[in-house]
């Protein structure tokens, strides 16, 4: 390469400062008053999202609050190991209703999961079909129903049929609850799959079924995740589709087909009866599901999180 | 019939190649394929050499993906597609009614034009990924990973990524990912080679690098690349197919194209009078 050819100095043309004529004063002028405003416009549309804000979470932060005051006492070793000790006698907890709890949410995941993620799957895998369309409005429709039509259908199903109340109604009254949620969240996840990424793994020899069950759900999990707990979240603290199939127990029970006790019939039961060592309780009762539900969420992200932490398919 | 078999045949190797004329691996005669009745492709025949690297080239919309989507049954998975025709690797119809389009898909490797690793896979488990369905169970974590390791040496990747292969793939690069999923179509030792403008989301260094993997990849299996990009087809190729509306214009040696094209449609557009 040769040596570069030296370039004549650059000229910097001269800057001309002279002072500004009066209509470019003026322009100043409104220009500043035009700043003055937007700010003020701005600053008062912010303290109004930040009031929106504060009063969106105000009413949480009150519960827990609340319930943090009323309950906490309550909330001892006891409350977690011993049953319901009979009116007039002092401790007791809820073992049996905590544990009917797990039992009745687990039943509910095994019912609800698997039917909710296939149907979501489903959904996109055949959307445009006459049944994609009709499930997806039925499942609308499922999730608008009140919970009680729910144990309804779950009491005729499976305790009038059976002649007594049971843990397996109260497990399939909440599954049936969960479906709707779970189908929707799984559909809408799996259609934030990049289609790219379909066509990789069958371009790979995957089948179809083998390309949505693996790469297709798996990238969606996160977010599928996040559908199921809030799912079992909701219907964690659901009492009425618990009302008469499960029907609570006095006992710590674990058989199926018996009935069983649930933390939210139990905050019921003690919430509406006259005793202050009940309401004490329930208190309790109530800040320890919130608790249980926050303690399933943390556990399930932790144990499904991805390697990488990777959101979605981004 | 004649007249398209005759076309076949007079493919001549004018590449300057080494070795003897090698076989055909891929043929494809009368192919039409079709979106919802409407043609995509139109009576295409034509045949791919083992070890050369042919070159599809269009305007868009021209079909030249929708040929290349045929070649390894992928153009079925869309709704609506339809086939006609007969394509035969190593003299076995692709389409026959006894063949299961994914053990097609296995020995037809494919690359598109946007990287696809899978985010939820580590760089290890996403070159793994094929030899998953290609070989049930049978390897052995240690086989499979001198696999992984052989696939990323062939795509150019090992010396860059042998220390990151437990890492997600969503941080590599563009032109890393691109050959990331080369690796990936390597691993299963396909005997084809499909890249749907594997460049066209790259900037010109991947472009060069995968460009020269292109060229490796040559001494051992057909490769078949649809471009938008001209200069690359005469940089890559041996033979370059031009479609326009479906149909195959010519297919001729790819200095002969760009140089002393036969129609004058080949002409008009290698020279820039339209597309």
């Amino acid at each position: 390469m040769s040596a570069p050819a030296t370039l004549p100095p650059a000229e910097v043309p001269p800057v001309e400062v002279s002072r500004p004529t009066a209509r470019q004063r003026a322009t100043a002028r409104r220009t500043a008053a035009t700043i003055r405003r937007r700010r003020l416009v701005n600053g008062f549309m912010v303290g109004l999202l930040v009031l929106a804000a504060v009063l969106a979470t105000l009413p949480l932060v009150l519960i827990l609050f609340h319930l943090l005051r009323s309950g906490a006492s309550s909330v001892t070793l006891a409350f977690f190991t011993q049953l319901p000790k009979p009116v007039g006698e002092s401790g007791g907890g809820m073992a049996n209703a905590i544990l009917g709890t797990l039992i009745l949410v687990s039943l509910g995941c095994l019912f609800g999961l698997p039917i909710g993620i296939g149907a979501g799957l489903f959904l996109v895998e055949r959307n445009g079909t006459r049944l994609a369309t009709t499930v997806r409005f039925l499942a609308d429709v499922l999730n608008g129903l009140p919970s009680i039509v729910l144990a309804i259908f779950a009491w005729n199903l499976l305790v009038r049929s059976v002649g007594h109340f049971s843990a397996l109604a109260g497990g399939v009254a909440l599954g049936a609850m969960m479906v709707p949620m779970v189908t929707r969240t799984t559909e809408e996840m799996v259609r934030l799959v990049p289609p790219a990424l379909r066509e990789a793994a069958l371009a790979l020899g995957y089948s179809r079924a083998r390309t949505s069950l693996t790469i297709v759900l798996r990238t969606a999990m996160a977010g599928i995740v996040t559908g199921a707990l809030v799912a079992i979240a909701r219907v964690a603290g659901e009492t009425a589709p618990l009302l008469f199939t499960a029907f609570g127990n006095q006992f710590a029970s674990t058989a199926l087909d018996r009935p069983i006790a649930a933390l939210p019939l139990q905050i019921y039961t003690y919430a509406v009866s006259p005793y202050d060592e009940w309401h004490a309780q329930a208190w309790a009762g109530a800040l320890v599901l919130i608790v249980l539900v926050l303690a399933i969420s943390v556990t399930a992200r932790t144990v499904t999180r991805n390697k990488f932490d990777a959101r979605g398919g981004e | 019939m004649s007249a398209h078999a005759a076309r076949a045949v007079t493919l001549r190797d004018a590449s300057g190649a080494d070795d003897p004329l090698p076989p055909v691996r891929l043929s494809v005669a009368r192919l039409t394929a079709a979106f919802h009745g409407r043609p995509a492709v139109r009576d295409v025949s034509l045949a791919l050499r083992d070890r050369r690297v042919t070159a599809v080239i269009g305007p868009s919309g021209c079909g030249k993906s929708t040929f290349l989507r045929c070649l390894n049954r992928m153009h079925e998975t869309v709704a609506g597609a339809t086939v006609e025709g007969r394509i035969t690797l190593d003299g076995e119809d692709i389409y026959g009614a006894q063949v299961d389009a994914t053990s097609v898909r296995k020995r037809i490797g494919m690359v598109f034009q946007r990287p696809t690793p899978f985010p939820t896979l580590s760089i290890r488990d996403n070159v793994a990924a094929g030899l998953k369905v290609v070989r049930d169970g049978g390897a052995s974590r240690g086989g499979a990973d001198q696999i992984v390791e052989r696939a990323m040496r062939r795509a150019a990747i090992w010396d860059e990524l042998k220390d990151r292969l437990a890492a997600s793939p969503m941080g590599l690069s563009g032109g890393q990912q691109q050959r990331l999923c080369i690796a990936r179509a390597l691993a299963t030792e396909p005997q084809v080679l499909l890249l749907d403008e594997p460049t066209a989301s790259l900037d010109p260094v991947s472009t060069l690098k995968v460009e020269e993997l292109v060229h490796e990849l040559r001494r051992q299996m057909a490769v078949i690349i649809v471009t938008h990009n001209m200069q690359q087809a005469a940089r890559v190729s041996d033979e370059t197919a031009f479609f326009l509306q479906g149909e195959m214009i010519e297919l001729t040696p790819t200095r002969q194209l760009f140089t002393a094209p036969t129609d004058p449609r080949t002409e008009s557009y290698i020279t820039g009078r339209f597309g």
